[in-house]
C-alpha cells in the first residue's frame, strides 16, 4: 500500500467540491468491493486467523462480524461522511471488549481490511498504472480515515467502560451508615479529588432524605490532607446538610486540615466538631437524645 | 438534525447534535421558560439530575440580569458534542446598557441595583467555562458552557 | 400562580405547588405578611417540595419573609429542600443563614413547637407582640 506520508487525518474532500473523475473513481471503487464482497471478505477473515487475532472469538463470530465491518467500510467510503461508522465502531466495541478483545486487535483487523482492498485494486488494476494511481488517490485518505475512525471509537468505547467500572467501585467504597435512627455516619478514608467529593455530597444528601437523618457525623480522621478545594467542599456539604435540616459533626479534624479550613476563611468556631469519631457519635446521640434542643448552641447565629 | 462531521475541520470534530433553542427574554415568565427548557436540553444530553438542577440555576440567574438591567434580550441554548465529552452551551444576549467594569461585576456582593449582585460570579461558580464581554451602551452577551463525559 | 396558605393553629403553612415567577415570589411574600399580622401567627411555614431550583431571587425572598415575620413575632422554617437544589444552592453561595430549615412538614411542624416552647418557658411578655 503506498503510503505518502500523508497524515492519517487528511480531510475527506468535501463532495459537492469534487472534481468528476474523483466522484466517479470512487463510484467505481465502491462497485468493484460490493461486487467482489464475498471472496474480499473471505480473504480477510483468513488473514485475521493467520495473523492470530481476535482469538477471543470464535469463527463463525469473526465471520458474522466481519461481514458487518466489511459492509460499513463500504458504506463508510461511498457516503464519505462517517457517522454510521462511528456509531458502529462503538456499538462493535461495546459487544466485543467484555470478550477481551484488545485495542491491538481491533486497530490489526482494520488495518489487514485496508490492506486486503488494496491489494484487490493493484490485482484490477494493475495494468493501467496511471488508473491505478488515480483509484489510490481516491481510496487513501478514506481508508485511513477509517482505520481512524475505528480505533479511536474502540478506544473511547474502553474508557468509557474503565470509568463506569471505577465508578461502581467507589460507590462501594464510600457507604453512608445509618447507625441509630436519624444519625448518620459518613467515614471518609483516603485521597479525595473533586469528582469523589462530589460524589460523596450527593449521596449524603440522598441519604439525609431518604433516612430523615437529624445529625451526621462525618468522620475524617482517615483522610491525610485536603486542598482548599475539597475543603470547601466540605464547607458546602455541611451547609447543603443543614439546608435539609440535618445536623453535622465533623471529628477526626487533623491540625493541617484545620489551618487548610481556617486558611479559605472558615469560621471553625461555626462548625461542629469533636476529636475523634466515638466522641463525634456521642455528642450526635445527646443531640437526638434531647426533645427540647436549644438551637443556639447548634445553627450558626443570624 | 447532524451535520456530518465530514464537514468539520480536523482537530476538533465538534459537531451539534441539536439545533440552537433560542428563548426571548422579556418578562418574569420567561425566566422560569429559560431555566426549564435549560434543564430539559441538560437532561436530553445525558446530564445527571444534580448537574441540570445546576445549569437551571445558572440559567435563571442570567436570564434574570437580562430583564433587571436590560429589561430585554435573549437565551440561545445548544447541546454540543467535542470527542468523547458532551456540553450545554447558554448564551445570553441583550442590547442593554452594557456592564461598564466587567471584573468588579464579578466580584461577588457587587451590584448597582440594590441587589446582591450574585448573579454573573454565582453563575459562574456553577459552570465549567464562562465568558462576558460587554460593551457600555451597546449590549452584553454572556457565554457559558457545562460538560460531562459521555457515559452509557 | 398563586400560592395556598393554610392556617394550622397559630402557624401559616403555604405550600409551593409548582415554579414560580419572581412576581409570585412577591406576592407570596406579601401575602405571608399580611396573614402573620392578621392572624398573629406565631410559625410559618414554607414548603418549597416541588420547587426543582431555588436561585438567588428566590432566596433572597425567603430571607425577607423570615426576617418580615419574626419582626411581627412569628417564627419561619423552611421545609422541603430537594438534594440537589441544597446543592446547587451553596456552590451558587447561597446559604439561607439565619433561616431555619428543616426536611419536610413534619420536621417543620415539630421544629416550631419546639421554638414556641421554648419563648414561652423565658417568660412572660416576650409571647405576643401588639
Amino acid at each position: 500500500m503506498a503510503t505518502k506520508g500523508k497524515d492519517v487525518q487528511s480531510p475527506l474532500p468535501d463532495p459537492q467540491a469534487q472534481t468528476e473523475s474523483t466522484a466517479a473513481l470512487l463510484r467505481e471503487l465502491v462497485a468493484h468491493l460490493r461486487q467482489n464482497r464475498t471472496q474480499l471478505r473471505e480473504e480477510w477473515a483468513r488473514r485475521i486467523t493467520r495473523a492470530q487475532l481476535l482469538t477471543a472469538m470464535t469463527e463463525e463470530e469473526i465471520f458474522a462480524e466481519a461481514t458487518s465491518v466489511y459492509d460499513n467500510y463500504v458504506e463508510a467510503l461511498e457516503t464519505g461522511t462517517f457517522e454510521a461508522l462511528q456509531a458502529y465502531a462503538r456499538n462493535l466495541s461495546e459487544r466485543i471488549i467484555p470478550r477481551g478483545v484488545e485495542t491491538h486487535e481491533v486497530v490489526g483487523i482494520v488495518l489487514l481490511l485496508r490492506d486486503v482492498l488494496a491489494r484487490s485494486l493493484f490485482g484490477k488494476y494493475h495494468e493501467d498504472f496511471d488508473k491505478l494511481n488515480r483509484i489510490l488517490d481516491a481510496y487513501e485518505p478514506a481508508a485511513n480515515r477509517i482505520a481512524n475512525t475505528v480505533a479511536v471509537g474502540f478506544v473511547q468505547e474502553r474508557e468509557r467502560i474503565i470509568r463506569q467500572q471505577q465508578e461502581a467501585i467507589r460507590e462501594l467504597s464510600t457507604p453512608v451508615l445509618q447507625v441509630r435512627e436519624r444519625l448518620l455516619i459518613l467515614p471518609i478514608i483516603g485521597v479525595i479529588d473533586p469528582q469523589r467529593a462530589r460524589q460523596l455530597t450527593e449521596q449524603l444528601l440522598r441519604a439525609i432524605r431518604t433516612n430523615r437523618a437529624k445529625v451526621v457525623v462525618i468522620d475524617i480522621t482517615g483522610v491525610a490532607a485536603m486542598d482548599s478545594n475539597v475543603a470547601n467542599h466540605l464547607v458546602q456539604t455541611v451547609e447543603a446538610s443543614r439546608l435539609l435540616g440535618a445536623t453535622v459533626i465533623v471529628t477526626g479534624l487533623s491540625p493541617e486540615i484545620a489551618q487548610t479550613l481556617v486558611t479559605i476563611g472558615v469560621d471553625l468556631s461555626e462548625m461542629a466538631t469533636v476529636g475523634d469519631l466515638q466522641g463525634g457519635i456521642e455528642e450526635a446521640e445527646r443531640l437526638l437524645g434531647y426533645k427540647v434542643v436549644p438551637l443556639e448552641e447548634l445553627t450558626p447565629k443570624a | 438534525m447532524s451535520r456530518p462531521s465530514s464537514e468539520s475541520t480536523v482537530d476538533r470534530d465538534v459537531s451539534t447534535v441539536a439545533d440552537e433553542l433560542l428563548i426571548p427574554i422579556t418578562a418574569d415568565v420567561d425566566v422560569v421558560t429559560a431555566r426549564q427548557r435549560g434543564r430539559d436540553l441538560a437532561a436530553e444530553a445525558g446530564f445527571s439530575s444534580g448537574d441540570q438542577t445546576v445549569i437551571a440555576a445558572a440559567i435563571s440567574e442570567i436570564a434574570r440580569n437580562i430583564l433587571m438591567y436590560a429589561k430585554r434580550g435573549e437565551i440561545a441554548l445548544s447541546v454540543v458534542a467535542n470527542g468523547d465529552r458532551q456540553g450545554v452551551i447558554v448564551v445570553a444576549r441583550d442590547q442593554g446598557p452594557g456592564i461598564r467594569d466587567v471584573p468588579r461585576a464579578m466580584q461577588d456582593g457587587y451590584s448597582t441595583s440594590g441587589g446582591l449582585g450574585l448573579g454573573l460570579p454565582g453563575a459562574r461558580r456553577l459552570m465549567d467555562d464562562f465568558d462576558v464581554v460587554s460593551d457600555a451602551g451597546k449590549g452584553t452577551t454572556v457565554t457559558m458552557k457545562k460538560w460531562r463525559r459521555m457515559n452509557a | 400562580m398563586e400560592v395556598p396558605i393554610l392556617k394550622q393553629g397559630h402557624y401559616l403553612i403555604a405550600s409551593i405547588q409548582s415554579a414560580l415567577t419572581d412576581a409570585d415570589l412577591s406576592q407570596l411574600r406579601e401575602a405571608l405578611i399580611e396573614r402573620v399580622g392578621r392572624f398573629r401567627a406565631r410559625g410559618v411555614i414554607v414548603d418549597v417540595t416541588a420547587l426543582d431550583v431555588m436561585d438567588s431571587f428566590a432566596v433572597r425572598t425567603l430571607r425577607d419573609i423570615a426576617h418580615m415575620a419574626r419582626l411581627r413575632g412569628a417564627e419561619t422554617v423552611i421545609v422541603g429542600i430537594q438534594p440537589e437544589v441544597a446543592f446547587a444552592m451553596v456552590q451558587l453561595g447561597l446559604t439561607l443563614k439565619g433561616v431555619s430549615t428543616a426536611l419536610d412538614l413534619e420536621e417543620g411542624l415539630a421544629f416550631l413547637n419546639v421554638q414556641t416552647q421554648l419563648r414561652i418557658d423565658r417568660g412572660p411578655g416576650r409571647l405576643d407582640r401588639g
